[in-house]
C-alpha cells in the first residue's frame, strides 16, 4: 500500500481528491487531516494517531484553521525524521509570494488547484504518476 | 521566454542523451551543462566565465561528480537563500537507499534513478518535462533576471509571467509545447 496524507480543510476538495485517487491508483490509501494541528499529530503519531502509518507522500493545503500549511511545512522540513517525506503544496493560491515562500521552506513542489473537475482529476493523476511511480522516495 | 534547465553531469554520453531527449520532448527548453560541481556553483553564482548565466528554472543534478560532488552542490544550493527556491532534481545512476535518504535530507526536490535503456531514459526526460516544466508552479523570476536571458535565440513564448488571470494562457502554452514535440 502507498500511504498518502492529505491535509485539507475543505470537505468538497477532500471528496474530490479521494475519488480521483480511487480512479487513478487502487494501491493508494488516503488519510485525511483537516487542519495543521491534526496533520502534525498524525505525522508525529500522537494521541488518536498513535498507530498512524508514515506517509509516502503528503499533499498540503496552505490556508487552514488552527495551524496553517506554511507552519506545517516549516515543521516537516526542519524535522530530521519527517523532512524526507515528499511534501507537495496543493492550494487554491496562485500568489507568487506563496509559491516562492513554499519553495523557500523546501516544499518538494507546488500546485494550484484547478477550478474544473476534469483538470483536478488529471492533476491527481499527474501527482500519482510522478511521485508514486517515477520518483524514488526514501523508505 | 525559454525554460532554462541546468544539467550537472560529467558523463558525455549522458549529456548527449539528455540533450537529445529534451530536444524531442520540448523545443522551448534551453539546456545548459556544468561538468562538475565547481562549475555548477560558478554557473549558479554567475562567477568567472558564467557572468551572464541565466537563472535556471530547474536543475538536474548527478551525485557522483569530479571536483565537488552532487551532495555538496545540493547542500550549497539548499542553504543559499537566493538559490534554494530553484527545484533541484537528483538524476543519478545510484539506487542506493542511503543516497535517496541523504538527498531528501539535504532538501532535494525529488530523486530519480537513471534507467539503463535509452527508451526508458527518454521516457524519464519526458516525465521530468511534463511534471516539472509543464504542470508544477515554479517560482517566478524577477524582471532583472528575465532581462539577462533576453538574448537567447528561441521563439518568443507568451505566458512565462504567471498570475491568476493568465492561468488559462499558461495551460495553452504548455499544451502547445507538448504538441510541438510531436
Amino acid at each position: 500500500m502507498l500511504e498518502v496524507l492529505l491535509v485539507e480543510d475543505s470537505p468538497g476538495d477532500v471528496r474530490l481528491t479521494k475519488e480521483a485517487f480511487r480512479a487513478t491508483n487502487e494501491s493508494v490509501r488516503l488519510h485525511v487531516a483537516t487542519d495543521g494541528v491534526d496533520a502534525m499529530a498524525f505525522l508525529k503519531q500522537e494521541g488518536a494517531y498513535a498507530n498512524a502509518p508514515r506517509p509516502d507522500l503528503t499533499l498540503l493545503d496552505l490556508n487552514m484553521p488552527r495551524m496553517d500549511g506554511r507552519q506545517v511545512l516549516a515543521r516537516i522540513k526542519s524535522d530530521e525524521s519527517l523532512k524526507t517525506i515528499p511534501t507537495v503544496i496543493l492550494t487554491t493560491s496562485t500568489a507568487d509570494e506563496d509559491i516562492v515562500s513554499s519553495y523557500r521552506l523546501h516544499a518538494n513542489c507546488y500546485f494550484s488547484k484547478p477550478v474544473q473537475l476534469e483538470d483536478f482529476e488529471s492533476l491527481v493523476k499527474t501527482i500519482n504518476d510522478f511521485w508514486l511511480t517515477v520518483c524514488q522516495v526514501a523508505a | 521566454m525559454p525554460l532554462e534547465v541546468l544539467v550537472v553531469e560529467d558523463s558525455s554520453g549522458d549529456i548527449r542523451l539528455t540533450r537529445e531527449a529534451f530536444r524531442d520532448v520540448n523545443p522551448f527548453i534551453h539546456l545548459e551543462v556544468a561538468h562538475d560541481g565547481v562549475e555548477a556553483m560558478a554557473f549558479l553564482r554567475r562567477q568567472g566565465d558564467h557572468l551572464h548565466a541565466p537563472r535556471p528554472d530547474l536543475i538536474l543534478l548527478d551525485l557522483n561528480l569530479p571536483k565537488m560532488d552532487g551532495r555538496q552542490v545540493l547542500a550549497l544550493i539548499k542553504e543559499d537563500d537566493a538559490l534554494k527556491t530553484i527545484p533541484t532534481v537528483i538524476l543519478t545512476s545510484s539506487e542506493a537507499e542511503a543516497d535517496v535518504l541523504k538527498s531528501y535530507q539535504l532538501q532535494a526536490n525529488c530523486y530519480l534513478s537513471k534507467p539503463m535503456h535509452f527508451e526508458a531514459f527518454h521516457d524519464l526526460v519526458k516525465s521530468i518535462n511534463d511534471f516539472w516544466l509543464s504542470s508544477v508552479r515554479l517560482p517566478q523570476k524577477d524582471d532583472e533576471e528575465d532581462e539577462q536571458e533576453s538574448g537567447t535565440q528561441v521563439p518568443h513564448l507568451r505566458g512565462r509571467k504567471r498570475s491568476p488571470g493568465m492561468r488559462r494562457n499558461n495551460d495553452n502554452d504548455n499544451d502547445r509545447r507538448r504538441r510541438n514535440a510531436h
